[in-house]
């Protein structure tokens, strides 16, 4: 097996007396998607915001490529290849769609001291931004403001931009999440045909595309993990099924 | 020894001065999230109408009730007519609408007043000197000032922990949705408090009156004296505008009474007498500085105040 | 297309100010001069205002400060007996910048109604210095006797010359501003405006950016102060007081925030709105007032936002 790129350690996050995280361990590979599911209110989000660094752990340890990154800034991380889309949708609301990426891609071109050079006619940035958009089918909405877009419009221009900034490790938090059936089979399709390219960390609640999609599932309950493996052996795993499956395992899910 | 336990004291006076404006400044912010630069003339107009009210009404107790029940209406008036409107918008349209308040009460008040400024006298009882510790004399008015702001801290820490109002406040403060949730009248819990807030300012005015002039723009330095409170205690937290109001009133008046003789020492007489003035009213500006670094979200945040 | 009408309007406004010496001669109405020369350099510190306030969504409540910082270098160097201006606005514009790095880089620390109250309380600091300084004139101000010198070739003396001077001015901030908005560091400061954590999620530091904004509008809005102790031939802490900021921001907020054309058309508007008031009524500010109330209730979405925006 490949080295991993991102190594997680016991992390442990509370919040005052409660537990949000609870010695957790899990490690991401290049071209793995790794599941992490549960129920509501089991951590998962919570776990992304201390990948990404938005949260401080209260113990454990973060590693991208080996390094210790557990008190580096959101930025920082950023730079080393870390991406995230957000459960709740997070763009720049008065910037079109084609902005949106625009901003992401130069983000990934270095530093932006630069005050001299017009960005608006910049090629380098509007050329791979244009792209990006249409990779996620939106090129006809590259004009519209964000904040005009439909939700499930949002949440592909979402992937857009973590997509664009080049990143080699992708932090999902619910990318499906509010999309037509139509518009989550596109991003499944997609996810299934980039993977090879990055480790991803895929939250997601419905399960059709988590056992379609990922190589390895995590499940969190309260916090901890109860179980992790491929995912055969989750479906058939019965504390899983009692904790949080129960009857809500598609019967078809894992075909491929 | 006398001096020191006189400057204590003002230090002290000035804290509990500046904790009446804050008190009320903070709570508008943590409650409704406005930033009300119009606080200021509610404790210029709360000056005024107890100086013009007490000569009226002939009596220094009559005059000074009606002039805060007065400016307590005036809140409500304000809150209804035009702050309610600015709540749902963002804080530049709250400093751009207030800040056209202070313009239109500091131009109302020359209407009504005239711009020449007034006293406010106080009564035979209150002047003079009394006896505070054997041999320091200390006047009694700012004595009563003192006594004043601590029974008005007192009725607050009441007023905030222990009563419904209170709880609401409280709620409110650390979580705005959460009071429209319980089913409470929110519109009537805001000008409540507001009123309050606005009753506050007019008593912290009323008591500076005597002491400094009652004039146009008397409630602008001192509005910014108590933002600097409350962004060193904690926008929302009434129990640190309490701690850094004394804290900025001791600091401020410590540093006019000493700083410049302890300059003297290092420096000359003659860059001391220049750079003492100057540095001692810069003091808790720097103080503020100092917290920001330190702990740029105040001494005892409110949590979800912090945006 | 909005933006070619706003372009043209921005044209149009900049030759309309460039005419301003040859009108006020041709109707003989010299006022008109004094009050444009007011009104193109506070013009330039509403431009720099809205570099930040704008276009980086930092809510500035102190940006007079530099007006008195460039202002106070001039007038104190002066004092001293410097009158070059190779000596005085050097020293105004590193003097603001400096003032702008270290009380910038405090206050980005905090965000919101923070923001807003620390910027004021350090504007309150500088005022209460000048306010303290004796031999500077504290509360008096200092008169200054003679502007800055040229070495010859410039002589600010002559109102037509002074006019275009700042003139020039104007149009080299703006045309600044024009670059630097369009730029890959102007993108950055209006994205963390939008949404600062979704950028730094993106991998940008959002701070720096900020600070780097802040002291850019700080030391044009220093150029400001220079030019306007030049104008006035005096200084006083006055210059300094918050009311002052509140104007600034009100430029920019009247003509339109994040936009160019907007801090010009705004100063204009105030200054104009100030006089015509003040020839009807000595309480003219018993009209302002309310009309500012009125603009920050209904200049976004209007009235159909007013009905809409009850909360909860």
């Amino acid at each position: 097996m490949r080295e991993a790129l991102v190594e997680v350690v016991d992390l442990v996050k509370t919040f005052g007396g409660l537990v949000a995280t609870d010695e957790v361990s899990l490690t991401l590979h290049q071209g793995e998607i790794h599941a992490v599911i549960g129920p509501n209110g089991a951590g998962k989000t919570t776990l992304i915001s201390q990948l990404s660094g938005r949260l401080k752990p209260s113990g454990g340890k973060i590693l991208i490529s080996g390094r210790d990154v557990t008190h580096l800034p959101v930025a920082a991380r950023s730079r080393m290849g870390l991406a995230r889309s957000f459960q709740i949708t997070s763009l720049f609301f008065d910037f079109t769609a084609l902005d949106n990426v625009a901003i992401a891609v130069q983000a990934s071109r270095g530093h932006s001291f630069r005050f001299w050079q017009d960005v608006t006619t910049d090629e380098a940035i509007y050329g791979p931004a244009r792209q990006f958009l249409s990779r996620l089918g939106l090129e006809a909405r590259a004009q519209v403001p964000a904040g005009d877009l439909s939700y499930g419009e949002q949440r592909q221009l979402e992937l857009a931009m973590a997509l664009a900034t080049k990143p080699r490790v992708l932090l999902l938090d619910e990318p499906m999440a509010g999309m037509g059936h139509d518009e989550s089979a596109k991003i499944i399709a997609l996810l299934r045909e980039i993977k090879n390219d990055y480790a991803i960390l895929l939250v997601e609640h419905d399960m059709k595309a988590v056992f379609a999609l990922a190589d390895r599932i995590t499940v969190l309950v309260n916090g901890a993990v109860l179980a992790s493996g491929p995912p055969e052996s989750i479906r058939g795993n019965p504390e899983v099924r009692r904790a949080y499956l129960g009857e809500t395992t598609p019967k078809e899910g894992g075909v491929r | 020894m006398t001096f020191f336990l006189e400057q204590l004291l003002n230090g002290v006076q000035l804290g509990l001065l500046l904790f009446l404006l804050a008190a009320g400044l903070t709570l508008v912010f943590g409650i409704m999230d406005l930033v009300n630069l119009a606080h200021g003339s509610l404790y210029m107009v709360g000056a005024y109408l107890a100086a013009s009210l007490t000569v009226m009404l002939k009596s220094f107790v009559l005059g000074v009730i009606a002039a805060l029940a007065g400016t307590a209406l005036l809140g409500i008036a304000l809150e209804m007519l035009a702050l309610r409107r600015l709540y749902p918008r963002d804080h530049l349209d709250h400093v751009l609408g207030t800040f056209g308040l202070i313009l239109f009460f500091n131009e109302a008040v020359r209407l009504i007043w005239g711009a020449a400024g007034m006293t406010l006298a106080v009564p035979p009882y209150l002047n003079g000197l009394v006896e505070v510790l054997p041999g320091v004399a200390y006047p009694i008015y700012r004595l009563a000032i003192i006594i004043a702001g601590v029974l008005v801290a007192l009725f607050l820490y009441v007023l905030v922990q222990h009563t419904r109002v209170g709880m609401l406040i409280r709620a409110g403060a650390s979580n705005r949705e959460m009071i429209g949730a319980l089913g409470v009248n929110i519109n009537r819990l805001y000008t409540i408090v507001f009123s309050v807030g606005a009753a506050l300012a007019a008593l912290a005015g009323i008591m500076a009156a005597p002491i400094l002039t009652v004039q146009i723009g008397m409630g602008e330095n001192i509005l910014i004296l108590a933002f600097v409170v409350i962004v060193i205690g904690g926008i929302g937290s009434v129990r640190g505008a309490l701690v850094a109001a004394l804290l900025i009133g001791l600091i401020d008046t410590m540093g006019r009474a000493y700083l410049p003789d302890l300059l003297r020492l290092i420096f000359t007489a003659r860059a001391a007498s220049v750079t003492g003035p100057a540095l001692s009213s810069m003091m808790i500006y720097l103080v503020m500085a100092a917290f920001l670094i330190v702990r740029p979200e105040g001494l005892f945040p409110v949590p979800s105040a912090r945006r | 297309m909005t933006l070619n009408r706003r372009l043209i309007a921005t044209a149009l406004l900049l030759v309309g100010l460039g005419l301003i010496p040859i009108i006020a001669k041709s109707i003989g109405y010299l006022f008109l001069l004094t009050l444009f020369t007011r009104i193109v350099i506070l013009a330039i510190a509403a431009v720099s205002l809205d570099l930040i306030l704008g276009f980086g969504g930092m809510i500035s409540f102190g940006h007079a400060v530099f007006l008195g910082i460039g202002g106070y270098a001039v007038g104190i160097a002066a004092h001293h007996g410097y009158y070059s201006a190779l000596v005085q606005w050097p020293i105004g514009l590193a003097a603001s910048a400096l003032f702008g790095l270290i009380t910038g880089a405090l206050c980005l620390r905090t965000r919101g109604v923070y923001f807003i109250m620390i910027t004021l309380a350090f504007s309150q600091l500088v005022y209460f210095l000048s306010v303290g300084i004796d031999s500077y004139g504290s509360d008096d101000g200092l008169t200054i006797y003679k502007r800055s010198t040229m070495g010859g070739l410039i002589d600010l003396g002559n109102k037509t010359t002074f006019y275009y001077v700042c003139y020039a001015s104007l149009l080299l901030c703006l045309f600044l501003a024009w670059r630097i908005v369009r730029s890959p560091f102007g993108r950055v400061i209006q994205a963390a405006r939008s949404n600062e954590n979704r950028l730094q999620v993106l991998g940008i530091a959002t701070d720096r950016y900020r600070l780097v904004a802040y002291v850019i509008a700080s030391t044009m809005c220093g150029l400001a102060g220079i030019l306007l102790a030049n104008h006035t031939d005096f200084i006083s802490p006055a210059l300094i007081h918050w009311t002052r900021s509140g104007d600034l921001m009100i430029m920019v907020v009247l003509g339109g925030m994040g936009t160019l054309f907007g801090p010009v058309a705004g100063t204009i508007a105030l200054l104009v709105l100030e006089e015509v008031l003040s020839t009807i009524t000595e309480h003219w500010m018993i009209v302002l007032g309310p009309l500012l109330l009125l603009m920050a209730l209904f200049k976004r979405g209007g009235l159909s936002a007013l009905l809409g925006g009850r909360k909860a």
